[in-house]
């Protein structure tokens, strides 16, 4: 019929199903299609199933409740990308997800299943927040990605592509897995396994690590980070002389990190020949012979012998020293003074930079407080805001070690005595939500900028930052500050509107934040 | 009348947006900041002052109780219905943070209007109990009979088309272009009659709809052929198939017969736009008669339609039917209470119970696309794995579509599917409904009909809100 219909009535006869005498043939034609449509239709019947799919597993974590599920479907509507311009009064609920993640997490709730497309869709743009979207979507969601390609990363992302791994007493399997499995599921496994037994990690490591790649040499060994600990000193000792210069210079600082080791012992014992006190002069000095060459010793042990361009050779090889030596060799090498009181000495010709450097990275890597608290010195000491002997970055990772509320007093005083231009670095290491003397700090600080006359997108980075940060309870008391202020002569023109403005945004989201806190209580 | 604290949902509240732009900036204003003096009756009315940029803040009452559905005013001078501020508005009344405390007299602004709709509603109440008094029913008798002897030559002059399309073969169709269906379209809309010209553009547009497309065409031009046969021959039919014909052709549809009352859960709520109109279509389930109905509203394209109920939610409201095409349609009457939460949802049917009801349907409407269904327990599955699919066409472009295979809704008791409409594999509302089920049965309203299933609304096998999926 339908080929008769292609060519025409005029040059195709009609389909014996279709004759009716007394009609025209291109009308039987079509009476007898619609007849045959219909019956086509109305007789359609269900098809055989196809192979059902194998069930998602259980997600054994109580749902979220109905208000934080509304709201997250809220936040997820809010696309980046669209409105653009000015920010205005509204809260940005895009950079308030993050925060919605990780409160749920921190409290154990699953996703709903419903919103998981959604979910996966904000996490397929957006890298930064894939880590915690995984784990709050949960095993659905990689059930999930297995059946759409656009979640592929999601597979990629979970250790071992969501694929289960044996359970850490059934060797076996264990073993079987390590000699057979994909690069990804083998990571996992001794991520998984060193968190447990450490010692089992490391039996896995020497069985076949004669036989593995170099770059797959240096993940695994960066898998020992987590745990690290005396008992594996001897493979890492081991690794010293492996072929690869990445995997010894790794094996190096995961040595130089446990303080007890022979490396440890030995780059203390360089070090400190390096370093003295010099008593002949008024005050007591310190004075640096740095290293004259860098032997096969130095370079087994992890020292980098070639400086980058525009660096010594000999500063190079100290600052390497001196950041792997154990800090505890300074106090008795330094006539036992305290670390505030050794960082507070003199260093001639010029060595405190390059001295001070060291020490820090040395207490970033050890996260050892008291020095780190020695050379941060006080906040509001002049150079603590300037490119001093330890820059701003330095500083960052040295508060890192401190514990919270140090921090947050630490760089209330900062902001007390260098005003917020220079803070923006020192604030992203604070823990959130900022702690009280913190949150006045910044506030107070907004409240000046605005007194002066100067625009608010001077400080968008701090206020964004504070929209994020600062407790929720501080809404209270910034209300009064939403108010559009009289104009000030030498105020920039409308300056005072957008800082309402501003403010009106800090409220209205520390309001929403306090909502999203509420709505997540600990189940 | 609603039950204090009983509320909408966020995803209730931005089904109004007339546009996504509308969400995302109702969303921003969903938040308890800008808001003040806000509160609610808990009948229906919700008002709050926002502020905005300016000075004065905006005044927004919304009156979610109303016949027609959900009524706005905002002092914003946005042209946008509902605007930014009551979306907010609504959102934040969503909320649980106390922000709009229920049980509270409207203020002076807020009671103006609302008393004025009061009024308004009772008049026109008051005018409908009076009989339809016609101005002069000779002349619109007249005026019906002119309108019918358009459509019968317009129909007349579509079979002289099609009879002619058919003798020269419709192989020709595929390089006649779209010039001539949109004349021929024409020529219907001049003919009186938008239905015929509606199936003649979508006739127009098969032949460049991919492989397949010439059983479909003759399909399509065989129904037209029958449409066309069914209004010339009207007087020979049942009541009931001339009322379908008349309906189909284009003659406006009346809501005829009594009012039924009765609680209505909402179950989907989806618009179709073409290059004039954007058509709304809101499916109800009558939770007392077991009936399905279905309330059609039109606005010019690129504009949402005003009628807008929240999925999910039930409303205790008269309706009354259309009568022709299956007596689905109906309009809106007189809304008893807000639409308010509910448990209850349509019980379900197997794959060939559904398929069966689609098959009768077609008995009264033999133009009815699809037919609403509520399937129990089903598993969407994957019929055809994408990658079959590439290798069996085998070409690099079909590589970088975003195929996803076909689907279906499998009842593993019977070992019985119903695959999904190709259109439906492309919506987002497919991976919803994916990851709802995680490969265990739930239920699924949507629409049954020859091109397959189009799921519209579903819910988890314990106890869940309407998940929407359109």
């Amino acid at each position: 019929m339908v080929t008769t219909a292609l060519l025409g009535t005029e040059r195709r006869p009609l389909p014996a199903a279709a004759h009716a005498p007394g009609k025209e043939a291109p009308i039987a034609l079509l009476d007898a299609a619609a007849l045959q449509t219909l019956r086509r239709r109305a007789g359609l019947r269900p098809a055989p199933a196809a192979a059902l799919p194998e069930p998602a597993a259980d997600d054994p974590r109580p749902p979220v409740p109905p208000a934080a599920r509304r709201r997250l479907a809220t936040l997820l509507t809010d696309q980046p990308g669209t409105g653009g311009g000015r920010r205005g009064a509204a809260p940005d609920l895009v950079e308030l997800l993050p925060q919605w993640l990780a409160l749920a997490n921190a409290r154990g709730y699953g996703a709903p299943p419903e919103l998981l497309p959604a979910l996966l869709n904000a996490a397929r743009g957006r890298t930064d927040l894939r880590p915690q979207a995984l784990t709050f979507a949960g095993p659905r969601a990689l059930w999930l990605a297995r059946l759409n390609p656009d979640w592929k990363f999601a597979l990629r992302a979970t250790p071992g592509g969501g694929v289960t791994l044996p359970s850490a007493d059934d060797a076996p399997k264990v073993r079987r897995l390590w000699e057979e499995g994909l690069f990804a599921e083998r990571v996992a496994l001794l991520t998984t396994l060193r968190a447990h037994h450490a010692g089992a990690t490391l039996d896995l490591l020497v069985s076949t690590w004669s036989t593995e790649r170099a770059e797959d040499r240096l993940m695994f060994l960066d898998s020992l980070r987590t745990g690290l600990s005396a008992a594996d000193e001897p493979f890492l000792e081991r690794a010293l002389t492996d072929r690869s210069r990445n995997v010894r210079a790794t094996a190096a600082e995961l040595l130089s990190a446990l303080p007890d080791s022979a490396l440890a012992g030995r780059m203390s014992s360089r070090a400190a020949s390096c370093v003295a006190v010099d008593h002949t002069s008024d005050a007591p000095t310190l004075t640096v012979e740095a290293p004259h060459e860098c032997d096969a010793g130095m370079e087994r042990d992890g020292v980098t012998p070639k400086p980058p361009t525009g660096r010594g050779e000999r500063s190079w090889w100290l600052g390497q020293l001196v950041e792997a030596a154990p800090l505890a060799t300074w106090q008795p090498r330094l006539g036992n003074r305290t670390p505030a009181e050794i960082v507070a000495l003199p260093v001639a010709d010029d060595w405190r930079s390059e001295l001070h450097a060291a020490w820090c990275r040395a207490a970033v890597r050890q996260r050892d407080v008291a020095w780190s608290r020695a050379l941060l010195g006080t906040p509001a000491s002049p150079d603590a805001a300037g490119p001093g002997a330890v820059s701003l970055a330095e500083r960052a990772k040295l508060l890192a070690s401190l514990p919270a509320a140090e921090r947050a007093d630490w760089v209330a005083g900062f902001i007390a005595a260098h005003g917020l231009s220079e803070a923006f670095q020192l604030l992203g290491v604070c823990a959130v939500p900022w702690a009280e003397p913190l949150g006045r700090a910044v506030v107070d600080s907004l409240n000046i900028a605005r007194d002066a006359g100067s625009y608010p997108w001077s400080f968008s980075g701090v206020m964004g930052l504070a929209e994020r940060c600062l407790d929720p309870s501080e809404a209270v008391r910034l209300e009064a500050l939403t108010a559009i202020p009289d104009e000030a002569e030498n105020a920039s023109p409308g300056a005072g509107g957008y800082w309402s403005e501003a403010f009106q945004r800090l409220v209205t989201t520390l309001r929403l934040r306090a909502a999203i806190r509420d709505e997540l209580p600990p189940p | 009348m609603t039950q204090q604290g009983v509320r909408w949902t966020a995803d209730q509240v931005l089904a109004l947006a007339p546009d996504a732009p509308s969400r995302k900036a109702g969303s921003k204003l969903g938040a308890a900041g800008p808001w003040s003096e806000a509160g609610s009756t808990g009948e229906g009315a919700v008002w709050g002052l926002c502020k905005g940029s300016g000075s004065k803040p905006y005044q927004t009452i919304v009156d979610i109780a109303d016949v027609a559905g959900p009524a706005y005013k905002c002092s914003c001078p946005s042209r946008k219905f509902p605007c930014k501020h009551a979306l907010g508005l609504l959102l934040v009344w969503a909320g649980t943070d106390g922000t709009v405390p229920d049980g509270g007299e409207p203020p002076a602004w807020a009671e103006e209007w609302l008393a004025a709709r009061r009024k308004r509603a009772d008049a026109k109440q008051g005018s409908a109990a009076a009989p339809a008094a016609s101005a002069d029913p000779e002349a619109a008798r007249k005026r019906a009979e002119k309108r019918a002897e358009r459509i019968t030559a317009g129909a007349t002059e579509l079979e002289q088309r099609l009879s002619d399309l058919l003798r020269g073969g419709t192989a020709s169709a595929e390089q006649m272009g779209y010039g001539l269906w949109e004349e021929t379209a024409a020529r219907m809309v001049d003919a009186q009659a938008p239905g015929l010209a509606a199936r003649v553009r979508e006739l127009g547009a098969i032949p460049s709809s991919g492989p397949g497309w010439p059983v479909r065409f003759l399909e399509e031009c065989a129904l037209l052929h029958l449409l066309d046969q069914g209004w010339l021959h009207r007087d020979r039919l049942p009541d009931g198939l001339a009322a379908t014909v008349r309906s189909r052709v284009g003659l406006p549809a009346q809501a005829e017969g009594p009012p039924v009352r009765d609680r209505w859960v909402v179950l989907a709520q989806y618009d179709t736009a073409d290059s004039r109109l954007t058509t709304r279509r809101i499916w109800l389930y009558g939770t007392e008669s077991g009936r399905t109905a279905l309330l059609l509203s039109y606005r010019a394209a690129g504009r949402a339609p005003a009628l807008a109920l929240p999925v999910g939610l039930a409303l205790d409201a008269e309706v009354t039917g259309y009568t022709g095409t299956g007596q689905l349609r109906v309009e809106l009457g007189e809304q008893f209470t807000a639409p308010a939460p509910t448990a209850q949802r349509p019980p379900g049917v197997r794959p060939e119970e559904a398929a069966a009801r689609y098959g009768e349907a077609l008995g009264d409407d033999p133009w009815l696309e699809s037919w609403p269904v509520t399937l129990a327990e089903v598993i969407p599955t994957r019929a055809q794995d994408p990658r079959d699919a590439r290798d069996a066409r085998g070409t690099r472009d079909a590589r970088e579509t975003r195929d996803t295979g076909s689907w279906q809704l499998v009842d593993p008791a019977t070992d019985s599917a119903l695959p999904l409409a190709p259109s439906a594999t492309s919506r987002p509302g497919l991976w919803r409904l994916i990851a709802l089920s995680g490969g265990a049965p739930l239920t699924v309203f949507g629409e049954c009909g020859h091109r397959g299933f189009t799921p519209l609304a579903a819910w988890p096998k314990d106890s869940g809100e309407t998940v929407s999926l359109c």
